[in-house]
């Protein structure tokens, strides 16, 4: 086990690597479902019939 | 064919269609990049020069490919959309600008990683890691110059033409290792001869690879499906949408 | 396709038809101002104005690391097999730096042709294989050229080199 973490004494260069990827993924999908929310919010604001609407984001959200 | 061109041409299909989508990449992808993750760092056998530094090539090649087949699919889709109009075709283009700069970054990033135990450098000026930097700020010019605008399809229109402009770059970044000299080593899988690497080291790297591109199709739609709502704002299938929500 | 959409079908593949010849013609035109590096050979047949920065990139010549001993100072030739330059380096040499290995060093010429480099850089082939690959394969190459030096040998012996080798021979025409 403790070998596996040294990685050939490579540690800090391959496990931020992968850390650093992995940050990134999550933020992507964290990003991404913000950004589809706030387009549903934004449409929602702009709508003629507010209640049901509001309401729908809501539940969404 | 056309039908079907144009059935997904139509925003409310196509909403709701890539809402479906998303767990059918989504999965797959996350699967693939455990698979690929446990295999990569424990499976795979240590190279003969590198020891277990290589290692970090089953995160840096995975996210160069995507940086370049996301610039391309970018590229193709501004086409599309300049030329017939369409407006989910500029929807995808402005989809897919952010999480093709997010790789071409983690392209970098990885990069420079890797590079400093093995070549001794961060970062030096060598064809492929300056055009790959041209790559990224391509895409966050397509972005900026798309924000540009008040109004947003002229702000699609211009942003389309830079990101069809920028796709010269691709083959530039692909064949500067064979055209120039570089401190980039030259392609070890995509080329015409076999690949430069043992099978048990390269099936991690293809999961790793199919992973990513379906985690890149993932997200993509996930931001396509907000960035068709924006471009649709007001319209009646979304106020009937919230409604049976 | 309607002739509007034809229009801006042809208008998007010519401009990126131009733009692509542009960069052709720019990146040609500009091909000596963009090398990355030099080959010994290149280096020695250039005139290279002393003082200017610049990169040399070779193979670290086999035999030819010397340390100077109580320092962090290295000298090695860099070599294309045609031509080789003379290296001189103080400080800490990446992991992949070894005989034999691809290398790029960053710096200017100075006095009798020494090249005083204030960094080096190692370059790695596209190759990846576990050791023990790599180990198979070495002692494959040692025992094909002891193969081809006992061949070489009988040939000699039976004074007939070409006809009737062992070898290879069976499919000439």
């Amino acid at each position: 086990m403790r070998e596996f973490l040294l990685m050939d004494g490579y540690w800090a260069y391959v496990w931020s690597a992968w850390g650093l990827t992995l940050a990134v993924l999550l933020a992507l999908v964290y990003s991404a479902r913000r950004h589809h929310r706030q387009a549903l919010r934004q449409a929602a604001e702009q709508d003629e019939a507010p209640r049901p609407v509001r309401a729908a984001v809501k539940e969404l959200s | 064919m056309w039908i079907w061109f144009h059935k997904l041409g139509s925003p409310p299909h196509f909403y709701r269609t890539a809402g479906r989508l998303v767990p059918w990449f989504g999965i797959p992808a996350l699967l693939l990049l455990v698979a690929g993750t446990v295999g990569g760092l424990a499976i795979a056998p240590p190279d003969y020069q590198q020891g277990d530094g290589f290692r970090i090539i089953y995160v840096h090649v995975p996210s160069a490919y995507i940086s370049m087949f996301g610039y391309v699919a970018m590229a193709v889709a501004a086409a599309v959309g300049l030329i017939w109009r369409m407006k989910v075709a500029f929807a995808f283009a402005a989809a897919c600008a952010p999480v093709g700069a997010a790789f071409t970054f983690l392209a970098l990033a990885t990069g420079s990683i890797w590079g400093k135990p093995m070549w001794g450098v961060w970062w030096d000026w060598d064809g492929r890691m300056t055009s790959v930097l041209v790559l990224f700020f391509l895409y966050v010019g397509v972005m900026a110059l798309r924000s540009a605008f008040d109004d947003a399809s002229k702000g699609d229109r211009a942003a389309a033409l830079l990101a069809i402009v920028g796709v010269v770059n691709i083959p530039i970044i692909k064949f500067s290792v064979d055209w120039w000299n570089t401190l980039h080593q030259p392609a070890t899988i995509a080329k015409l001869s076999a690949p430069s690497i043992t099978m048990d080291m390269l099936v991690w790297l293809l999961a790793m690879v199919v992973g990513y591109t379906l985690f890149f199709a993932a997200v993509v739609t996930m931001r396509l499906r907000g960035e068709v709502l924006l471009r649709e704002r007001g319209a009646r299938w979304i106020r009937e949408l919230n409604a049976h929500a | 396709m309607t002739p509007t959409r034809k229009r801006r079908l042809m208008l998007v593949a010519g401009l990126v038809a131009g733009v692509g010849l542009a960069t052709t013609l720019a990146l040609r035109a500009f091909q000596e101002n963009m090398l990355y590096f030099y080959s010994p050979t290149e280096f020695v047949e250039i005139d290279v104005p002393a003082e200017r920065t610049l990169r040399i990139g070779g193979l670290v010549a086999d035999g030819s690391v010397q340390r100077e001993s109580g320092s962090m100072t290295v000298e090695f030739l860099v070599t294309d097999h045609a031509y080789s330059v003379p290296v001189r380096y103080t400080g800490v040499l990446p992991d992949l730096f070894r005989e034999g290995q691809g290398v790029v060093a960053r710096g200017r010429l100075g006095e009798g042709g020494l090249f005083l480099a204030d960094n080096i850089m190692a370059k790695h082939d596209e190759n990846y294989m576990p050791p023990e690959v790599a180990q198979a394969l070495e002692a494959g190459k040692m025992r094909a050229i002891e193969r081809a030096a006992e061949q070489a040998e009988a040939a000699r012996a039976t004074g007939n080199g070409s006809a009737g080798g062992y070898y290879g021979g069976g499919y000439q025409p």
